[in-house]
């Protein structure tokens, strides 16, 4: 299995290193053709004005949205999760592929920036489904999703905080910045079934 | 790990998770909403509010103090990437109203005149996260045990000349590789040495890496530069006086964020760097007087 994580900007080192510590190939995708051979893409933390601005520069979108659309599992965490947004409320190039309304910089600027944990019954599937250290930096948050798309997640005021739709998923916050390999396992599994298909 | 049933607020990791964010980013210095919308559509990570860049306090001299915070509301008020500003080294009255503004970082900035000789601020007992320069690493070493989330070369500021960025960068990257190779007593001596603490001079050889982020800054004033500031190891770039004080700043600044990202592609970072009119007029660091080394400001 290899899976691709967008290196355009943002954290994606620190996906490089749990998905290594998984045993996991990785390729560092900066140009359409650092795509081949992907089984699935990450899409880490960083400025989603930025990497839309560089995803549409130099021509990774469209390729993006097609592989997406043939089933290849995308996993946006935070800049990435709006990346993977249908709706983020101001034009800005993203990949539009999730049917979610995300709401950017919803919680504040930083000093609004927090850590919690959250009860993710979901992660129930790949064997433990205690509490998830959950960190959350100039975070976005989910104000709806559509009818294809499921909660993971909520803060205790109900909001929606990860979501999955079929094999995309979505996390406001970053498990990468965690020693805890739950969600990175989680997606795997999804990359998995997707290519048993 | 104990469990948080309530949300912790300016933890170490939230604090040293937004610098994480930033890497393989551009921050950009501008003194307006205008420079700063033109800075975020060019794909600025950040942007650093101030009243002059480097170059014009360089310029105009006197007391170069924290911007009026009208201005830094203002820049706050026109993008949606996060707003950064400058304090004076020690001045904590400064940062405390950065902080009551609701920055997402504050730079305890050698360009600004120093406002204490003697100490830092102490940055662990504030919310928001701090970036301070650094000449080597025992500097960079010393401001991490003081609570900075992010360290920057110091470079020297307003100058377009990336000589001092390039020093500043080798010294702690070298520094680092050294380390690799030494024994725990000579890690005890080489700490006294440098004057940095021995548990972080321990963490940093563990790591390979400094325990924060490390970006360069201080003289950057092409692509070219910026790519060679990644190309030695380092995990972002600051750009001052560089973009605003050049012919086409939008060309530049794009210029610029497409050079950090593909500092690896010679191709790419030919084509990005052709055509973007004149840079901004350079100065021959070894030109300038002591008391002109903003660099030699901290300690």
């Amino acid at each position: 299995m290899r899976i691709g994580v967008l290196g355009l900007q943002g954290d994606y080192l620190e996906h490089h290193q749990v998905l290594r510590r998984l045993g996991v190939e990785t390729v560092d995708v900066r140009l359409p053709s650092h795509l081949e051979g992907v089984d699935g893409l990450i899409i880490p933390g960083g400025e989603s004005t930025t990497v839309g601005v560089l995803a549409e520069r130099y021509g990774l979108i469209e390729p993006l949205r097609r592989m997406a659309e043939a089933g290849m599992p995308i996993w946006g965490t935070c800049a990435g999760m709006i990346f993977l947004a249908k709706d983020v409320g101001r034009p800005q190039p993203v990949l539009g592929l999730m049917d979610i309304r995300v709401r950017r910089n919803a919680f504040g600027r930083q000093i609004d920036s927090f850590e919690v944990d959250l009860e993710i019954p979901a992660l129930a599937r790949v064997g433990d489904s205690r509490p998830f250290h959950a960190v959350f930096i100039r975070a976005p948050w989910i104000e709806a999703v559509g009818p294809e798309v499921e909660a993971l997640a909520r803060l205790e005021d109900g909001t929606i905080v990860a979501a999955q739709q079929r094999h995309l998923l979505a996390t406001a916050f970053h498990p990468e910045l965690t020693d805890d390999t739950r969600f990175h396992r989680y997606f795997l599994e999804i990359v998995q079934q997707a290519s048993r298909r | 790990m104990k469990q948080l049933a309530q949300r912790v607020y300016g933890t170490v990791i939230v604090k040293r998770g937004l610098a994480q964010m930033l890497k393989g980013g551009v921050i950009m210095d501008v003194v307006n909403a205008e420079q700063a919308q033109i800075a975020e559509e060019a794909g600025a990570v950040a942007v650093m509010a101030l009243e002059r860049v480097p170059a014009d306090i360089r310029a105009h001299g006197g007391v170069a103090r924290m911007a009026d915070p009208e201005k830094i509301l203002e820049i706050m008020g026109a993008v949606t990437i996060p707003v950064m500003a400058k304090c004076r080294i020690g001045h904590y009255m400064e940062a405390k109203i950065l902080e009551a503004l609701g920055v997402d970082f504050i730079d305890e900035s050698e360009v600004l005149t120093p406002a204490d000789e003697q100490y830092h601020v102490n940055k662990w007992e504030f919310k928001v996260p701090f970036v301070c320069g650094a000449r080597d690493l025992g500097e960079a070493l010393r401001r991490i045990a003081e609570g900075a989330a992010m360290i920057r070369s110091k470079g020297e500021a307003g100058t377009g000349n990336v000589v001092e960025a390039v020093r500043h960068a080798r010294a702690i990257i070298g520094a680092i590789r050294r380390i690799q190779g030494m024994g725990e007593e000579e890690l005890v001596a080489y700490a006294r040495e440098i004057g940095a603490p021995y548990e972080l001079v321990l963490e940093t050889r563990r790591l390979g890496r400094l325990p924060v982020v490390l970006f360069a800054a201080g003289g950057i004033a092409t692509p070219a530069d910026a790519a060679l500031m990644m190309w030695l190891g380092m995990d972002g770039v600051f750009v001052g006086s560089g973009i605003f004080k050049s012919e086409n700043p939008y060309k530049r600044a794009r210029a610029i964020v497409e050079a950090v990202t593909y500092w690896q592609e010679p191709e790419i970072l030919a084509m990005v760097s052709r055509n973007l009119g004149e840079p901004m007029y350079g100065i021959d660091v070894r030109q300038l007087t002591e008391a002109q080394r903003l660099a030699l400001r901290g300690w």
